[in-house]
């Protein structure tokens, strides 16, 4: 098995010089556990939005409310109508009878309320339709269609202009963390990358008279290079372990404060069922720029 | 096994090294290349290693022109040739028995190998005891040595040894010298490149002698006339 002996010994190799040059590669695995952790964070973090996004949006409706001389019949046949577009997730229809039973069941302990409901003798609630839509994004486009296919002479009010700065505010702030999560992860990991790579140029120069015997004793150009990619691994590989043991131990410190912020977010729990994502996600990005890094010093400095 | 075909080396475009060179060597020779300082010894050894290109001129090894294997193939090259360097080229991170291991290593030689080989090459040129030391814990003669036992230890068909005994006491010299002769009546093809009349002198074999970069006297038995 020359293949498994020769990997092997660029294993050793590699393994060798990493603990020979232990200041650099200390230095080196700190930066990859930042990035790391980073991504790690951007991850939970999207996770974490999305949650309360999802959360938020699930209270977040349209209702359209109906004028009081507005027949059922013709209620039913809107809500049918909004019902087939497409960004509509359900519409509920409420008759001007429930909507006064469902105020009279919240407020039945109220007494002035109540009283002067008596007093007013009629039935003041309009019939309305509660409308959802799929994304806080797409009430815009439902509210256009209601005001634009005749039947704006039926309806008393819409209230989506009440709720719309609330609904564009969860739009923009989950976009807003989308993007800024990007762009740290960008910046954070080109920095990754010329550090391990400047790790395994040092490593190459320091090396360079070795390098050059190990070519005239006919060493092959992947004998000589594996070691250099191994150090990347090695590297990457301890970046991991210490991000998983810094995120397991703080994320089991901070659940249950996330959890006040978060209401419903187990953040720990989450963490548990998620770990082997997490992990992948770590070590995809701790071996990838180790990889990546050395591959590309290799090829700048090490002409085999 | 070996042929240069016309081959010159200009340094620098004004130092000329090899001046048009022609040269048959047939395997299981032992030839000696002698000249002076600067004659353009060492220039011929690295050209047939591919570890320069010459500005003119071809170099055959076994039947290959060796400017013209790609990069990737040249470890397959160096790995038939064993070279003895003139300033030993050794690795400084590792021992004088990680040193011998080394070149078996890269030929993919099990670890069995390796450990039945390399302590025997290691007496053969009297190391045993120092297997544990590193390059700069040695003197120049064993450091000589190890690179000798480095060249020897994965049987190669070819040895190329640049002023194998330069850094040698006379004693040593002898052993080392009996030592190639002996791998050459084995049937390894030696190429020695010295300036040691003694040595030449001694050995009754072929003598190319080299002088400005050229090939003035090329002799069957030949001795050492500068």
């Amino acid at each position: 098995m020359p293949i498994i002996i020769s990997l092997k010994r660029i294993f050793n190799t590699g393994w060798k010089s990493f603990s020979q040059n232990i200041g650099l590669s200390v230095a080196t695995v700190f930066v990859l556990v930042l990035i790391i952790s980073l991504a790690s964070s951007l991850f939970i973090i999207k996770d974490a939005t999305q949650f309360v996004i999802s959360d938020l949006q699930e209270k977040v409706d349209v209702s359209v409310y109906f004028k009081e001389d507005c027949p059922e019949e013709n209620i039913l046949v809107i809500k049918e109508k909004v019902e087939a577009i497409s960004e509509v997730k359900r519409v509920e229809y409420v008759s001007r009878e429930e909507a006064l039973e469902s105020f009279q069941q919240r407020h039945q302990d109220d007494e002035v309320l109540m009283s002067s409901l008596d007093e007013l003798g009629t039935n003041p609630f309009l019939a309305s339709l509660n409308i959802k839509s799929w994304q806080a994004s797409q009430y815009a486009s439902v509210v256009n269609f209601l005001e634009n296919n005749g039947f704006e002479g039926q309806i008393a009010k819409i209230d989506y202009f009440q709720k719309k700065p609330v609904i564009e505010k969860i739009f923009s702030i989950s976009s807003q963390i989308n993007i800024t999560g990007l762009i740290l992860g960008l910046i954070f990991s080109i920095i990754a990358l010329l550090i391990v790579f400047n790790h395994v140029r040092l490593a190459i120069l320091n090396s360079k008279e070795e390098i050059e015997i190990q070519r005239l004793v006919g060493a092959s150009n992947w004998f000589i290079r594996g070691p250099f990619i191994v150090q990347g691994i090695i590297a990457g590989i301890f970046a991991v372990f210490i991000s998983v043991l810094i995120f397991g131990l703080g994320i089991f410190f901070l659940s249950p404060k996330i959890g006040e912020i978060v209401p419903g977010f187990i953040l720990f729990e989450y963490f548990a069922s998620n770990f082997f994502m997490i992990l992948l996600i770590q070590l995809l990005v701790g071996i990838g720029l180790g990889v990546i890094s050395s591959s590309i010093a290799i090829r700048k400095y090490l002409k085999v | 096994m070996i042929k240069f075909q016309n081959v010159s080396k200009i340094y620098n475009s004004d130092i000329c090294a090899l001046d048009n060179i022609s040269l048959e060597i047939k395997e299981k020779e032992f030839v000696s290349i002698v000249g002076r300082c600067g004659a353009g010894k060492t220039t011929l050894l690295k050209l047939l290693l591919a570890e320069e290109k010459p500005n003119s001129g071809q170099v055959f090894f076994q039947d290959n022109d060796v400017q013209k294997i790609k990069s990737r193939h040249l470890p397959e090259l160096r790995r038939r040739v064993g070279v003895i360097f003139q300033d030993y080229k050794l690795l400084s991170s590792r021992n004088v028995y990680e040193n011998v291991a080394y070149v078996m290593e890269v030929m993919g030689a099990s670890n069995e190998e390796i450990k039945r080989d390399v302590p025997q090459v290691l007496e053969i040129v009297g190391l045993t005891e120092k297997r544990e030391n590193f390059p700069v814990q040695l003197s120049g003669g064993e450091k000589q040595r190890v690179a000798i036992a480095r060249a020897l230890i994965h049987r190669p068909q070819l040895i190329i040894a640049d002023e194998p005994t330069g850094n040698l006491d006379p004693y040593h010299t002898q052993d080392i010298i009996k030592l190639l002769e002996k791998i050459n009546e084995l049937g390894t093809t030696v190429i020695l490149a010295t300036h040691y009349k003694e040595i030449v002198n001694g050995l009754k074999k072929r003598v190319v002698t080299l002088e400005q970069g050229r090939i003035i006297r090329d002799e069957e038995k030949g001795r050492f006339i500068l």
